[in-house]
């Protein structure tokens, strides 16, 4: 999987969420939506790019994703 | 002719709450009020005489045929437009009524062929009923006269005839194309004794405006218009009622057999979605269920460079599951998945998201709603509760305001338009929102009010302006919203909505809507009276498509609209099985009843009934398989019914993909595109060869019956469970019923569904449980299934998919009347006579700043890819705007269609894509590359080695 495609798809994501005026709400709903809908291997790898730094990741998404419970491998 | 295997009543059924008591022949009749005296006779057993009259369409009163005599009335009333009141005292058979009857039929079988031994609906010919009925034994008048029996025939249409001399000009034929079609396509022309059915202006058929809906046909008494292939086999000799495998409208059908040969399709008049109505694809095009195309022998190869083998059904299975195996063995868990079928059942749906969850033992099984109405899904349930519209279809009978966004129902759900049609020409009022001007927006009596023609990929900023009016004007119901809506959640999108950015005239540059129009139409849809909104794949197959869903659920409650007759939220599915498919645990993240995996209790449940463990964590999504198939972490894939190579975006990406898989298997009843990248087919099966049921849009679950065996001796759902027990899984139906018992049991939205049950009331809508046991056909009646519904707010996000000097048109995708989905059905059928090949649709304008002419071959390039097409020239289009269809493989739409999708469901946005067209002399290099590797393919399958 391409890092980049996770990273577009995780700032569209951002983008709808981001509306929500409630910060913490924002948040938990970009982390609820890719715990809910995203299977571990691209967890695993968003969560590892976010550790890198995040090359990318909109604000709200970065934090998002370091609240991801951690993904168990295979 | 209608089926001989249906009772006519003569005239439309009353829907009165009062009654009437009458006495006819003696019996005493009591019927709703508004019957005629021919229905109410029927009803008792007494058979009118009549030739112009027919359940289907409103009595005429022109054939003289069903007179009848009233105590104290004058003459002799016409019993087809005479309704019953109290105290008549009706007498059907008298000496006078006897002569009457038989002075009119001498008449119409003087100008008659008396070729009734040879004729086609010889058999099934009210005319040759009728003269037996009143015991015609001779024509006092000749036969020598002045007639029309030397009319030449129109064999235009491929699939009737219209034979003028067989005509009695009873005008069922006109009355049925208006009434019950709405085409308006057929006319009496000239007076008198010249008076003739003509289609158009005195055109054939495949000439004039004829949608070839068989409405017609099946309303004529004689031989005028009959179906060809009456013609060739003659009548059938016993019918089974199945349901449709096209669209999401679900049809009732009547098979008409000999043996196990399919006579004709006849529409059911009692089916609940479609009243006895058809399409041209349901009445007519289902001959490709034997086409010698039909691959019928399970095949094996090691590489898709080489030749097939056909081998025995068991040797198929077990090489696939020996593969299957070894790839979990090498490479984990995850490294396989599957892919339901919306074209399946639902049965055969169930079958096999448990062969991916409970022998594969992963979660990775998606379905093709994940292209079309995924977001669908995602949107209702967020705000409603519940992954499904809100009404039935004959809700819309009670519509006051019809908003259309995103669909062309008289193309892709024609069934459905003709009875929203129907409601239009009654009076209500219509607002389209589409970048094209589809049919609905003006035809035959029908005129939109306001068409939105929005600019693609702005659906959210024109549902936001909606919003906005709604809320700024003051529009919005507040004592539904207070009642029925969470509050806090209201509040803060009216916020939102009243935010100026919102505004018509903010957005007004983004959509090219005019502000005026929009504040026009917000105001008529908030205010006119029962609002329902219908929305297609214009809405869902965008990159914020799961957002214009959540907008239009914003709107519905906004307006008060939803929990009625008249209202609601309606998705027009785009394939037969896109609800059930999705209701089965088609999704990744969801088990059958939309429970997500990570529910314990869920899994709990379903894992005992396996005899499992299910996995908590979500699935891959289709384009997360083939994502995961290019890093090497997926390797096998199971696809049954589904052609992903045609059907889903960026075309090399997908075969990319597909070339990575260690193992795919397709089972399918074509060598479609997506089999010819496969190692293992296993054939399957058409919807005639097998039982089941279909839940159409209207969340109606109906039966599919057997009218055949199997060609390849498995329906579906058998080839799935084999596969599981070569996987060494313990599966063991009997037959698709016992699935059906399994998903009630498991089901709570499904625990009262089964076949007695279908059998017994003809279809149910769910949720069907023991609190509504007979279904449920509107939705969140007194609350909604989330209990208060959620509003949600949704921000206009331009698409990434941006003109540019390189790319400066915008092409949207879609289908038309003739061809379905992939084309793999319609194109091998008749059908191909309207629409032979896709085209490319563009402005006048457009195309002359590039010098194309009608017809003219044009390159599309996108950033994704070219192809090459003829151009339509079209002022349906609005300048700037392309539009192709992709029912053919060697047109190559989605090798232009790019990998964007929505945000919330990986749904492609195939509505939005930037491109240049430029006048071209030759194939595209992805075509002529096609056009090679198809033939290579094809010549590897044994039987079809010859057409290659």
């Amino acid at each position: 999987m391409h890092i980049e495609n996770l990273v577009t798809m995780l700032n569209q994501i951002n983008s709808f969420f981001a509306t929500e005026p409630d910060r913490e709400l924002g948040i938990e709903g970009i982390r609820n939506h890719v715990q809910r809908f995203w299977e571990p291997r691209m967890r695993r790898l968003i969560i590892a790019h976010v550790q890198a730094g995040g090359a990318g990741v909109e604000p709200l998404a970065l934090e998002a994703v370091k609240r991801l419970e951690a993904v168990k491998a295979a | 002719m209608q089926s001989r295997f249906d009772e006519d009543f003569g005239t439309p059924a009353s829907h009165a709450s009062e009654s009437v008591t009458l006495t006819i022949d003696g019996m005493t009749v009591t019927v709703p009020a508004g019957t005629s005296i021919m229905r109410a006779a029927a009803g008792a057993g007494v058979m009118v005489p009549k030739l112009c009259a027919t359940d289907s369409v409103d009595p005429y009163g022109s054939c003289r045929l069903c007179l009848v005599e009233v105590d104290g009335r004058r003459g002799y009333p016409a019993s087809c437009t005479t309704p019953c009141e109290s105290g008549l005292n009706v007498r059907t058979q008298s000496n006078k009524l006897a002569e009457i009857r038989k002075g009119v039929m001498e008449l119409y079988i003087s100008d008659h062929p008396l070729d009734c031994l040879t004729c086609t609906t010889n058999g099934n010919c009210e005319l040759q009923d009728m003269a037996g009925a009143v015991g015609l034994r001779e024509v006092r008048y000749g036969y020598e006269g002045e007639n029309h029996t030397k009319s030449l025939k129109d064999d235009s249409n491929p699939y009737f005839t219209y034979d003028p001399s067989k005509c009695i000009v009873c005008s069922r034929c006109v009355r049925a194309c208006e009434e019950v079609q709405g085409t308006f396509a057929l006319t009496i022309e000239g007076r008198g004794f010249d008076s003739r059915v003509s289609a158009g202006m005195s055109e054939k058929f495949m000439d004039s405006e004829c949608v070839s809906c068989g409405a017609c046909v099946q309303a004529c008494p004689t031989a005028t218009l009959t179906e060809k292939s009456m013609t060739l086999m003659g009548q059938p000799d016993h019918s089974v009622i199945t349901t449709c495998a096209y669209c999401g409208v679900g049809c009732s059908f009547r098979a008409e057999m000999q043996g196990s040969r399919v006579v004709r399709m006849v529409p059911w008049k009692d089916g609940k979605a479609n009243h006895g109505h058809s399409c041209v694809k349901g009445r007519f095009a289902w001959g490709y269920a034997t086409h010698p195309d039909r691959i019928t022998k399970p095949m094996i190869r090691d590489a898709i460079t080489d030749p097939w083998k056909e081998v025995s059904w068991d040797e198929a299975l077990q090489y696939a599951a020996r593969r299957f195996q070894q790839i979990q063995a090498k490479h984990g868990r995850d490294s396989i998945g599957g892919i339901t079928s919306s074209r399946c059942t639902n049965e055969e749906a169930y079958l096999v998201q448990k062969l991916v969850r409970a022998v594969f033992n992963n979660n990775n099984v998606d379905t093709c709603a994940r292209v079309c109405h995924s977001p669908t899904g995602y949107g209702l349930k967020a705000t409603l509760g519940e992954s499904a519209g809100t009404q039935d279809f004959d809700s819309v009978l009670a519509s006051d305001v019809i908003l259309v966004i995103g669909a062309n129902p008289t193309d892709g759900h024609p069934v459905f338009a003709s009875l929203m049609k129907k409601r239009l020409r009654q009076g209500a009022k219509l607002i389209v929102v589409d970048p094209r001007q589809i049919d609905l927006v003006r035809s035959a009596h029908i005129e939109a009010q306001h068409h939105l023609k929005l600019r693609p990929g702005t659906n959210v900023a024109i549902v936001n302006a909606l919003a906005h009016v709604i809320v700024t004007e003051g529009l919005v119901q507040e004592a539904f919203v207070a009642e029925r809506c969470d509050v806090d959640s209201f509040n803060k999108w009216r916020t939102f909505a009243a935010r100026e950015n919102n505004s018509p005239e903010a957005l007004e540059a983004i959509t090219g809507v005019p502000a005026k129009s929009v504040r026009e139409a917000a105001r008529l849809f908030a205010t006119g009276g029962n609002g329902a909104i219908y929305y297609g794949l214009g809405v869902t197959e965008h990159a914020q498509g799961s957002t214009t869903v959540i907008g239009i659920a914003n709107l519905a409650m906004a307006t008060g609209n939803v929990g009625r007759r008249g209202v609601g939220v309606n998705p027009l599915r785009g394939q037969n099985n896109v609800q059930g498919s999705c209701d089965m645990g088609s999704f990744p993240h969801e088990l059958p009843g939309y429970r997500h995996v990570s529910e314990a209790g869920a899994r709990q449940l379903f894992g005992d009934a396996w005899g499992v463990t299910i996995q908590h964590e979500p699935g891959l999504r289709i384009p997360n398989m083939f994502e995961a198939a290019m890093d090497g972490s997926f390797r096998g894939m199971y696809v049954e019914g589904e052609d992903i190579v045609q059907s889903d975006p960026n075309t090399q990406h997908v075969i990319a993909a597909l070339q990575q898989l260690e193992c795919l298997v397709v089972q399918d009843i074509f060598l479609n595109e997506t089999a010819m990248y496969a190692h293992v087919f296993l054939p399957g099966s058409s919807f005639l060869e097998k039982d089941g049921t279909f839940t159409n849009a209207e969340r109606r679950i109906s039966r599919v019956r057997k009218v055949m065996p199997p060609l390849a001796g498995k329906a579906d759902w058998e080839v799935t469970q084999a596969l599981a027990q070569a996987m060494g899984y313990p599966m063991n139906y009997s037959h698709p019923s016992e699935i059906m018992d399994e998903i009630a049991r498991l089901t709570p939205t499904f625990t009262g569904v089964s076949y007695e049950k279908l059998d017994r009331l003809g279809s149910v809508q769910w949720p069907c449980n023991e609190a509504t046991p007979e279904g449920t056909p509107t939705m969140h009646i007194d609350e909604f299934v989330r209990g208060k519904g959620n509003f949600m707010l949704t921000e206009y996000i331009p698409t990434s998919e941006k003109v540019t000097k390189r790319f400066p048109l915008l092409m949207t995708t879609g289908r038309i009347l003739s061809q379905y989905n992939v084309g793999a059905q319609t194109r091998r059928t008749a059908n191909n006579a309207w629409h032979s090949e896709d085209r490319v649709d563009i402005h006048p304008v457009d195309a002359e700043d590039r010098g194309i002419k009608d017809g003219d071959w044009v390159g599309i390039t996108s950033r994704a890819g070219q192809t090459v097409l003829r151009a339509t020239v079209s002022e349906r289009m609005q300048p700037g705007v392309v539009y192709t269809t992709f029912h053919f493989p060697e047109s190559g739409a989605n090798v232009i269609t790019t990998d964007n999708s929505d945000w919330a469901t990986n749904c492609p946005e195939y509505k939005v894509t930037a491109v240049e067209l430029t006048m071209v002399s030759q194939p595209s290099e992805w075509q002529s590359h096609y056009k090679r590797f198809a033939k290579d393919q094809i010549g590897m399958v044994p039987h079809l080695e010859a057409k290659a």
